[in-house]
């Protein structure tokens, strides 16, 4: 029954993808024009890469992404997994409730969130600058790791831990040595994403950065805000190429389901 | 003394492991509280402050006002576009990618561009829209001229449906992909032509990952502010402009609250809706 794909199919996928990857090819394309604009190529330089590896505020800024990135994924995912256990713990009444709050931050807005969070920095009195926007993003990030994680509680069998407990484990031991590697796999991907959502998030952190601090998105915004500058179109060719390697590096991990139990067998 | 050793063992597991639960719960029990419900009665809290810091309805009686709910029908249409014109693109992409050979590998590159900065992606539209980029000099070689691309409501539809696109191709072609091939196979059997199997088999069976597509559409697209800026050159107002507007520019906290609480109420009723005929089936 699987027809396969006629021509026409083929064309459409073409375009789609077409004009997926055309914009950012463009900047790319571009990010090499001595020109200095996005339209007519003058001729091959590599002068702008240059400038970018030579502009150390915004290489500091690249770095701070990073450290709030990691920061955030890292420290979000100890609580989501803590949270996740916890829901996975309490009857199905409550399950749904706390289910229900959890979900809020995922539907949300980032403006709603952004602002809400603004005004509550604000009140409790936190300047504005890394430890607001670090604090933000764990706080976004938890549920997404919560429901990464809580599939891979359930298909865990319950009689897994009271066999560990009748063997004498300790509450300690039956997280770090029954729970946790079980769970492994959600929590992986609980991390990658609060990464890829720290790593690509604009609007809340816009709202909660103050003066002093940036990151990469909020900087690229008041740069693109002032105009063209192909510092931007290099700074984006660096990034999507650090973008394909990281995809291809998970295509090859998460490809190979089989490979991987076996690492978790070990 | 064997029953009550055995009794003390459990009692001490029990009590244990109410401990175990509550370095468990409380973390994150904390991080409800203080992040998601504090933030919300905060928002709520404020909108009935006006600007000067006072208690009072003001906030509400403004925005009954012409002036923001057009803003309010606005932004809407332009939500409505967007997400419809995401699903028509998106849904024929899903159901032909489910067909494809590798269509894992293929879908991941349709993921891909998703995990470029938005605001990379933004910055390029400038450069394609311009007044001499690619997109203007592509008309002029066909003979239509120059047109003003840049700071329209198309460019701002287009863009926004660009950056969508994927999120709404993702939960399609999941609820494709987990479409049993024998249903298909069966109503071919029964004599249903290709039309009729899509219509009574096959978009009925996906709805479940049309909506939750629509639903990380449109209310994403209500609250742009981003690209109204960047891209619509403030021509577009969306509810999420006018948030930002509000809380960075002019300080007016009060009225950016007021509309954040009807953003979220829009926001529920809309999850509500989508919702509602999920849970019937699950019943």
């Amino acid at each position: 029954m699987r027809t396969k794909l006629t021509p026409w199919n083929r064309v459409f996928l073409f375009l789609i993808f077409f004009v997926l990857y055309a914009p950012i090819l463009y900047l790319v394309f571009y990010s090499f024009n001595s020109g200095g604009t996005m339209y007519h190529f003058k001729s091959f330089t590599l002068e702008w890469y240059k400038e970018l590896f030579q502009d150390t505020r915004l290489l500091i800024i690249v770095l701070n992404t990073l450290l709030v990135a990691l920061l955030s994924a890292l420290l979000a995912t100890m609580l989501g997994v803590l949270g996740a256990i916890a829901i996975h713990n309490v009857r199905k009444r409550a399950q749904s409730t706390l289910l229900g709050f959890n979900n809020v931050l995922i539907v949300s807005p980032d403006v709603i969130i952004g602002a809400s969070f603004l005004i509550l920095f604000t009140m409790v009195g936190l300047k504005l600058g890394f430890y607001s926007v670090l604090l933000s993003h764990i706080a976004f990030s938890i549920p997404i790791v919560v429901l990464m994680v809580l599939p891979k509680l359930g298909e865990m069998s319950p009689t897994l831990i009271d066999a560990a407990r009748d063997l004498g484990a300790s509450q300690w031991d039956v997280l770090s040595k029954v729970i946790l590697p079980f769970i492994a796999p959600g929590i992986y991907a609980g991390f990658f994403m609060a990464l890829t959502y720290s790593l690509d998030d604009f609007a809340v952190t816009f709202f909660v950065t103050g003066n002093g601090f940036s990151t990469l998105s909020v900087e690229i915004y008041s740069m693109a805000r002032q105009g063209v500058s192909l510092t931007i179109n290099a700074l984006s060719a660096v990034l999507f190429l650090v973008t394909m390697i990281v995809v291809a590096g998970y295509y090859f991990i998460a490809g190979r389901p089989k490979a991987r139990a076996g690492v978790l067998k070990k | 003394m064997t029953a009550a050793w055995k009794l003390t063992g459990q009692v001490k597991r029990m009590q244990s492991s109410r401990s175990a639960k509550l370095f468990y719960m409380l973390p994150y029990v904390l991080w409800i509280l203080l992040f998601v419900a504090l933030p919300i009665v905060l928002i709520a809290y404020y909108s009935f402050f006006d600007i000067h810091g006072n208690l009072s309805l003001v906030n509400y009686r403004d925005f009954f006002t012409s002036v923001y709910l057009k803003m309010t029908l606005s932004s809407f249409w332009y939500a409505f576009l967007i997400t419809l014109f995401s699903l028509i693109i998106a849904y024929p992409t899903a159901y032909l990618l489910t067909r494809a050979k590798h269509k894992q590998l293929w879908l991941l590159l349709i993921i891909a561009p998703s995990w470029v900065n938005l605001l990379l992606k933004a910055y390029a539209f400038i450069g394609i829209f311009g007044q001499y980029g690619a997109a203007n000099s592509f008309l002029e070689t066909i003979g239509i001229g120059t047109q003003q691309i840049l700071f329209t409501d198309f460019s701002f539809i287009f863009v926004s449906v660009y950056i969508f696109i994927p999120f709404m191709i993702l939960p399609i072609f999941n609820a494709l992909d987990e479409l049993s091939p024998s249903l298909l196979e069966a109503s071919h059997d029964l004599g249903a032509n290709k039309w009729t199997t899509f219509r009574r088999v096959i978009f009925p069976l996906t709805l479940d990952g049309v909506r939750s597509g629509c639903q990380v559409v449109f209310i994403p697209a209500l609250s742009l502010f981003m690209l109204t800026r960047l891209i619509a050159g403030n021509r577009v107002i969306t509810l999420g402009t006018a948030i930002e507007e509000h809380f960075l520019v002019t300080q007016d906290w009060g009225m950016g609250s007021t509309i954040a609480v009807f953003l979220i109420l829009i926001m529920f009723l809309f999850m509500y809706l989508t919702g509602s005929r999920n849970r019937k089936r699950g019943v």
